[in-house]
């Protein structure tokens, strides 16, 4: 069953040329799916897309349907609050809330009306531990989250999503600031993380995106070119410019 | 070769030298500037301690031609309507500042923000006369009072003066906060509301405190309009029910009697003694400002470094 279905969808924000073209995506549950590509090809757009993000943004023009759950999400009708809560997302450049490191766990969940002190103490230890920055930061949640690495704000972000129990990950290149150790850290949590959640991963290279692809999904400009299960996609692409952008990085 | 660059180093630190001089001169010369102030109050203010005895001064009768000094009508007059102003400036300044940069489409605010601030730019003579002639007789039929030049007239039109103040510091405080920082909030599922309460006005606090402060500040040094809506009987307000009596401010007094006054008598010392007193008032209202602020500030260098 099919978590999140994608319909001939176009997107157009107001600079006129259009981000998205005429893309249908079948996004499984409690999987992996890559979505990589060279930049601007309209990876970060279509997270947007999933979880209303772009709702901010200066659209001009929009078609054709997303489905969660077979619930359209693109309907003027839907509570878009309660869409980012099921749908939670980590930006590509970490983004910590100046509070302090608990406070931005827990933020989610207060804005969602929580106020048991217990249950959210247990989300705070329980998302650091998923992230794989319990250890390094247990001692000090009181402190300010700029106070972190960048890499470990990253892991906060990650963190925070988790926190709030999300249905679908949303990850725009969550270790583009990290060292390789920490990197194959958030990437051994994701492996465990799928069983519980449906992942839409951004990758920050090529080689992230054959060690992590169930599914992977080439964007170029715009046009999805090419869909495949991961160990296909990388040894054996069908699109000769999918060829291309994966020889090029690779050698 | 090195003659060559020593030429080249001698030459730049010579005009380096010459810039942090001038700049040097500058910063000095405005604390010189505003410590003779100070000294020229303070020649001219202390006298009045010694001339007047100081149970006289702390009394609570202003009347200089039969000699009764006391100040503490001026100064509670001065307190009552900065009160009050803050009491209307705050709440609608910033109100209108998170309206602006927060709520409002991008034409309004285009529009909107340099007419308020055109506003705040108004002589503040033009605000005394719509006081006196609209604000005050309104006043007085709607709460059927002997008169509508109360502290309670001066306290609004000091707050609509001070409004623009508070909301253009406010407004451009409130505009530096990262539209990163409200799309990660809204990305967790928090409203509107809940993302500028919790994360976009407290992210911008530093900001917003100046703009409390320049506020406060903008209302406890105004004089023109105080003197024309306020009545100016030096009357010690002991309680709420003054605010709609007349009062007369520290500005008001010295602006009103210093023309008038024997250059060198006890009345002129005393003057000066009151501008001492709103000198003070200020500065600790500015200090107080800048150790929140400069709190704050410790706090985030700690966390850099
Ligand atoms: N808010 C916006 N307003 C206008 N145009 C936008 C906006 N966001 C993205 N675009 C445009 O849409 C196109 C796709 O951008 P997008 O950020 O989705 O690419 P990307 O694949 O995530 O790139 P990268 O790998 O660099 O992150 C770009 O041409 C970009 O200029
Ligand atoms: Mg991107």
């Amino acid at each position: 069953m099919n978590k999140i279905s994608i319909q001939n969808y176009s997107l157009q924000y107001s600079d006129g040329t259009e981000s998205l073209r005429n893309i249908s995506l079948e996004i499984p549950a409690n999987q992996i799916t890559v979505v990589f590509g060279p930049a601007g090809g309209g990876k970060s757009s279509l997270l947007r897309v999933l979880n209303r993000l772009n709702d901010l943004a200066d659209v001009i023009h929009q078609e054709g349907n997303v489905y969660l759950d077979s619930v359209d999400i693109l309907s003027n009708k839907l509570d878009v609050i309660n869409l980012r809560r099921q749908v939670g997302m980590v930006f590509a450049r970490p983004v910590v809330l100046p509070f302090s490191i608990r406070q931005n766990l827990t933020y989610g969940l207060e804005v969602a009306g929580e106020k048991d002190t217990e249950r959210l103490n247990y989300a705070v230890e329980n998302s650091l531990h998923k992230a794989a920055l319990w250890e390094e930061v247990k001692d000090r949640l009181d402190d300010p989250a700029i106070a972190l690495s960048g890499g470990q704000q990253q892991r906060l972000c990650l963190a925070r999503v988790l926190a709030l129990e999300p249905e679908v990950i949303l990850l725009d290149e969550p270790t583009s600031g990290l060292d390789p150790i920490s990197t194959g850290k958030v990437e051994a949590s994701l492996q465990d993380l799928k069983r519980d959640y449906t992942i839409i991963l951004v990758p920050h290279s090529v080689q992230q995106a054959a060690r992590t692809a169930d599914l992977a999904v080439f964007l170029l400009q715009g046009e999805l070119v090419e869909t495949a299960r991961g160990e296909v996609m990388f040894t054996n692409p069908q699109d000769q410019r999918t060829e291309d952008y994966i020889q090029g990085r690779f050698g | 070769m090195s003659i060559f660059q020593n030429f080249i180093n001698s030459s730049h630190s010579k005009r380096e030298f010459l810039i942090t001089l001038f700049i040097k001169i500058a910063g000095y010369s405005a604390i010189v500037f505003v410590g003779m102030i100070f000294i020229f109050l303070l020649l001219e203010g202390l006298p009045a301690v010694q001339k007047v005895n100081l149970t006289s001064l702390v009394s609570s009768r202003w009347y200089p031609i039969e000699d009764y000094f006391g100040i503490l009508p001026l100064i509670g007059g001065s307190i009552i309507i900065t009160l009050g102003a803050t009491l209307i400036a705050v709440p609608f300044g910033i109100g209108s500042a998170v309206y602006l940069s927060e709520i409002a489409p991008h034409w309004v605010r285009e529009l909107l923000k340099p007419l308020v601030e055109i506003l705040g730019g108004l002589p503040s003579v033009v605000l005394g006369f719509l006081g006196m002639l609209v604000l005050s007789p309104f006043l007085r039929k709607l709460l059927d009072l002997p008169t509508g030049l109360t502290a309670f007239t001066g306290a609004i039109l000091l707050g609509g003066i001070a409004i623009p103040t508070v909301m253009s510091v406010a407004e451009d405080a409130l505009d530096a906060v990262p539209r990163s920082y409200r799309d990660a909030s809204l990305a967790m599922g928090a409203t509107e509301w809940q993302t500028i309460w919790r994360v976009t006005v407290p992210a911008a606090r530093s900001g917003v405190l100046t703009a409390i402060m320049l506020g406060i500040g903008r209302a406890i040094g105004e004089t023109m309009t105080v003197m024309m809506v306020t009545g100016n009987a030096p009357i010690l307000p002991r309680g709420i029910g003054n605010l709609f009596s007349p009062v007369r401010t520290m500005t008001a007094t010295i602006a009103a009697e210093m023309g008038e006054v024997a250059n060198g008598s006890v009345h002129y010392h005393v003057l000066f003694l009151i501008g001492i007193v709103l000198f003070l008032i200020s500065l600790a209202v500015n200090i107080t400002a800048s150790t929140v602020i400069f709190r704050q500030k410790k706090r985030q260098e700690r966390i850099l470094s």
